[in-house]
């Protein structure tokens, strides 16, 4: 390899997926924080970009980024960049040779690939882009289909597809440092248990990302559902367990969510669906139990608390609990039962005409990290919230939500429920939730 | 339900202000391989109410040799984890129930899981 001192602290350039806005940063920021690096952007930042610069990062930082990131496409050893395609050179060729060379000797193989963001280029003007690049010194053989090595020039138009400048605002030169593998292979589709709660994978694995899961920790997830975030948590080599108060559910039993299936089959639970991802050795235990009355001793066994109360409200068995005591409830287990330094992440439904940031509660134990909205209808949106336990409770801490109305976010009026699901589609309503709660 | 499970459940009757550890009462007992993870094991040693993983891995006569007491150096004692790891994580408990000490309240496990619902009146 070339030079050791200059590999580890290379800039990369990170391709970001335009969906899911809010939830990149904070994506990024927890997935080097597992590495133990900083998040350093390089000047002129702009979060809403595609396209991130990050300094001091090492190539197994970048993989062990892209092995997880959902928000991430892309990921390339940076070479150059500029406003201007002129500047793009003069950049290029300061950039040191014994760092280009282990990829461009003679015996390699490469491609360039030409990515332009919010503008389509015509063949040819993708040629003479590729051409313009001759002053680079490419030995090489060039290779389209299995190259060794892939480069890609890649040009920023911005994000407004009604004004497109003539010429990139920004464009960049590096090298393919591989792409985004985990979601892929995580269809919905595919699983074999699915309920009314199933998420998006691309969703449950980026909360197991804000959540910082890692290898060995214990996640628990009180609202557990059809088991989707245990099953993204297990993917991350974490020992999973969840509760839920609905008895179907967690016996896999009652009628089936899927189209042309009217019932569950025999083994359609939590654990089935874990042993179709290869990761029913990280299957603790699940339990029936109600989220309001904890069954657990009192200490701190969870690194990770992951949970979408959201479902559970719409569930008949829970419509007597409270909304705002669902939150309440929940901060305050979590509060109890995570380690310091161990995070909790869940959804909070929101109402947006009325929604502001006093809304979501807070707890002196738990330091917020991140608060991102995913938009549900013109009315209702649910936000990932992400909190870090920073300290131990103490006898005064139950007290503060007495005093201080932030710490109770709803007010104790249940009128938002009906809000919040009246602008929902029937979804919830679908499934046939006849459920019973203690048992045969 | 495993064992590591049960060491950190407690009863949550109310009233109850003994209610750990919860008695197993179990009728079938199985034996499912798990892979070991020693830095798992290690990892959740700390963690555990060791008098009760022993009292409960005795009631169900999984026992074996498991140590009484609390082994020092366990991080390096690979043999000593591997016990641990069977008794947390390989014994399941399949049907049967779980008893609150103090209250005599039983909680249904069947097919593994354990309900831990209450009625009204008991919260």
């Amino acid at each position: 390899m070339a030079t050791t001192t200059g590999r580890s602290c290379l800039q990369y350039l990170l391709h970001l997926a335009q969906d899911h806005l809010d939830f990149r940063l904070p994506e990024i920021k927890a997935l080097l924080a597992l590495r133990g690096k900083p998040f350093q952007p390089s000047e002129n930042f702009k979060e809403k970009c595609p396209f991130w610069c990050l300094d001091g990062l090492s190539e197994e930082d970048v993989r062990s980024i892209m092995a997880r990131s959902v928000c991430t496409k892309s990921a390339f050893e940076l070479w150059g960049h500029g406003q201007t395609h002129s500047e793009l050179r003069t950049s290029l060729l300061k950039y040191p040779s014994e760092n280009m060379s282990p990829f461009m000797h003679k015996d390699s193989t490469y491609r360039i690939n030409v990515y332009t963001y919010n503008k389509t280029l015509i063949f040819e003007d993708r040629i003479k882009r590729i051409d313009a690049l001759e002053y680079l010194p490419f030995e090489g053989t060039v290779s389209l289909k299995s190259p060794e090595h892939i480069f890609c020039l890649l040009e920023d138009y911005g994000t407004d597809p009604n004004n497109i400048p003539e010429q990139p605002f920004y464009v960049y030169f590096g090298r393919w440092d591989g792409q985004r593998e985990l979601i892929r292979s995580h269809s919905v589709k595919n699983r074999h248990f699915i309920g009314n709660t199933s998420m998006d994978a691309g969703l449950s694995f980026i909360m197991a990302n804000h959540a910082k899961v890692k290898e060995n920790d214990v996640v628990f997830d009180p609202f557990v559902g059809t088991g989707s975030l245990l099953v993204a948590c297990s993917q991350f080599k974490a020992y999973v367990c969840g509760t839920d108060i609905d008895y179907n559910i967690i016996h896999g039993k009652g009628r089936s969510s899927r189209k042309n299936q009217k019932w569950r089959g025999p083994d359609e639970n939590i654990r089935a669906n874990l042993r179709q991802y290869g990761t029913e050795k990280m299957y603790l235990d699940v339990m029936l139990s109600d989220a309001s009355k904890p069954v657990w001793r009192d200490a701190a066994l969870f690194d990770v608390i992951i949970t979408d109360p959201t479902w559970s409200l719409t569930s008949p068995v829970s419509q007597a609990y409270h909304l705002s005591d669902i939150f309440t409830d929940l901060l305050n287990f979590s509060a109890h039962h995570l380690v310091i330094g161990g995070r909790l992440v869940y959804w909070l439904p929101i109402y947006r005409p009325e929604y502001c940031e006093e809304m979501v509660p807070l707890h002196p134990c738990l330091q917020l990290v991140s608060n991102c909205e995913q938009t549900l209808s013109s009315h209702t949106a649910r936000r990932l919230i992400t909190m870090e336990k920073i300290k131990e409770p103490e006898e005064l801490d139950s007290l503060s939500h007495q005093a201080d109305p932030r710490f109770s976010p709803y007010q104790g009026h249940n009128a938002f429920r009906e809000k919040y699901f009246s602008g929902l589609n029937k979804r919830g309503g679908k499934e046939d939730n006849k459920s019973n709660i203690n048992g045969e | 339900m495993k064992l590591l499970t049960h060491n950190m459940l407690t009863s949550h009757v109310k009233g109850v202000t003994k209610g750990y550890p919860l008695l197993i009462k179990a009728t079938e007992v199985k034996m499912n391989e798990v892979e070991f993870n020693p830095q798992f094991v290690s990892r959740m040693i700390p963690k555990l109410e060791w008098s009760a993983l022993v009292q409960a891995a005795e009631e169900l006569g999984q026992r074996q040799d498991l140590p009484g007491e609390l082994v020092s150096d366990y991080e390096k004692n690979e043999d000593f984890l591997k016990k641990v790891h069977r008794v947390l994580l390989e014994v399941e408990v399949i049907e049967g129930c779980l008893q609150c000490p103090e209250s005599g309240r039983e909680f249904p496990i069947s097919r593994g899981i354990p309900n831990m619902l209450l009625n009204e009146d008991e919260v």
